[in-house]
């Protein structure tokens, strides 16, 4: 007989993985909350040139927050209880995923990109920081609701287990994670304050390779790469810069987008008109940061390396920056 | 971003059949969400970055061919690899990993360790022999 457990789960598209399993599982337990609140109240939002790390042989920077944050911090400022767990052993794994299902309860799960069937080949990298949901299994095949994807999908067991035991860097070692309980009510106005202030604190930290510091820094590391490696290398370089920002669904603004949807979210629930202007700021940040994607992708389009076009989209960041170090002074004000 | 300049341009996306979703404010300024199908500096960067991989891949393979290498690291390259991963996946240190390059060493190792690649690359160890 062919075992089948469905549970009646809403799929919603999202821009971001994290950000879409977290509003799905919230939606799922009866508390509307949208992508963007997530990733604000999460505090998502972030720049960091992370050293001594290459992935694909380049430099890593970051745009958001690292797996698995967004999640932690959200729940604890909603006062949503969450059980998290990994493993060292996909047998165990794969034990407790099945008494969940068993259990009527869909999982967040972190997964490698790799080997993720479904997706383009050319999107398949050594990534491990992807979240799912699973909410069912017929047969072997277990009911797949990655956020990213329009539709829901499925994965065989043994493809599954591939993709939660990826190693390599932020390996998700089986990581699972559900919400357990909730508060009667979400207390959105505290956290969002929180959120917001936590995102400020961050992105204004005086640490060279975090927020606005690090967008400097990224700037001054561009306008070296012309001169001390070989074009391909300084192409290949700008060209993660770009890749990074371009994590799927971040429309070009490298999540300033997502974030000032959720200042407009914001606005209204704690009726503060500042947190409308500045939600167009954001926006406005968020074209700057397309802009510097475009004229960075005709550099290496055009496979060029003259130092002149490195330091113009140099300037750009460096822009970009200092409008940002007012934005972030203004914002923890307006909260 | 407006929502109607939310760029739709050809990716590699298509071939999965699937469009992502992105944020952008309507005509009254509100935020909302659109379907993007892709955009060409992503695409670009993206292919660029492939294009790299496959070079990488065709040299090692030449230096396999050449005898300067071994095919574990043919196969790292072909799997978008680098020694960090493999190590990580096989369960050894990177320094032996890199000495398993050597085509000397390779020659000499045992069947346990070479089942270890052999069941990462998914081939047999017949195979990864073979492709020397």
């Amino acid at each position: 007989m062919k075992e089948e457990t469905i549970i009646n789960f809403t799929h919603h598209q999202a821009a971001h993985c994290e950000n879409g399993v977290v509003s799905n599982l919230m939606k799922h337990n009866g508390f509307s909350v949208s992508e963007p609140m997530v990733f604000g109240i999460g505090s998502g939002l972030l720049f960091c040139y992370i050293p001594f790390l290459k992935v694909n042989h380049a430099p890593v920077f970051t745009y958001r927050a690292m797996p698995g944050l967004i999640f932690k911090k959200f729940a604890k400022r909603t006062g949503v209880k969450m059980k998290r767990e990994k493993f060292s052993n996909p047998k165990d794994a794969k034990a407790r995923l099945d008494e969940n299902l068993k259990k009527n309860n869909p999982v967040g799960l972190q997964v490698g990109v790799y080997n993720l069937l479904y997706f383009p080949d050319e999107y398949r990298f050594h990534f491990n920081a992807h979240n799912m949901v699973v909410y069912g299994k017929q047969g072997d095949r277990y009911l797949i609701s990655d956020p990213v994807m329009e539709e829901v999908t499925s994965l065989s067991d043994k493809e599954l287990e591939k993709v939660r035991f990826a190693k390599g860097a932020f390996a998700p070692k089986g990581h699972m994670y559900y919400p357990v309980s909730f508060p009667e009510k979400l207390e959105f106005e505290k956290a969002i304050v929180k959120g917001i202030k936590d995102t400020c604190k961050t992105m204004l930290a005086p640490i060279p390779i975090v927020g606005v510091n690090g967008i400097h820094t990224t700037a001054g590391m561009i306008r070296k790469w012309p001169k001390k490696k070989d074009v391909k290398t300084a192409n290949h370089y700008l060209g993660q810069v770009v890749r990074m920002q371009e994590e799927i669904g971040t429309g070009g603004g490298g999540f300033r987008y997502i974030y000032a949807a959720f200042l407009q979210e914001s606005a209204k629930l704690l009726n503060n008109e500042k947190l409308n202007e500045l939600s167009k700021e954001m926006t406005e940040i968020g074209d700057l940061w397309r802009d510097f994607a475009v004229e960075a992708s005709r550099i290496y389009k055009n496979r060029s390396a003259k130092t002149d076009s490195y330091n113009k989209v140099a300037d750009q960041l460096d822009y970009i920056a200092d409008l940002e170090k007012v934005f972030f002074k203004k914002l923890k004000k307006a909260v | 971003m407006k929502k109607k300049e939310v760029p739709q341009d050809k990716s590699n996306l298509e071939s999965a059949n699937f469009r992502e979703l992105c944020y952008a404010v309507d005509e009254d300024g509100k935020y909302t969400t659109a379907n993007s199908s892709g955009w060409e500096p992503k695409t670009v960067a993206l292919n660029n970055a492939i294009e790299e991989i496959n070079e990488r891949i065709e040299d090692a393979k030449n230096r396999v061919q050449k005898g300067e290498t071994s095919p574990i690291e043919y196969c790292m390259e072909l799997h978008k690899m680098d020694v960090g991963i493999l190590a990580s996946y096989v369960g050894l240190w990177q320094w032996r990993v890199k000495r398993h390059f050597k085509p000397a060493v390779f020659k000499k190792l045992n069947n346990k360790t070479l089942q270890k690649y052999a069941d990462v690359f998914e081939i047999s160890v017949d195979k990864l022999k073979k492709l020397e």
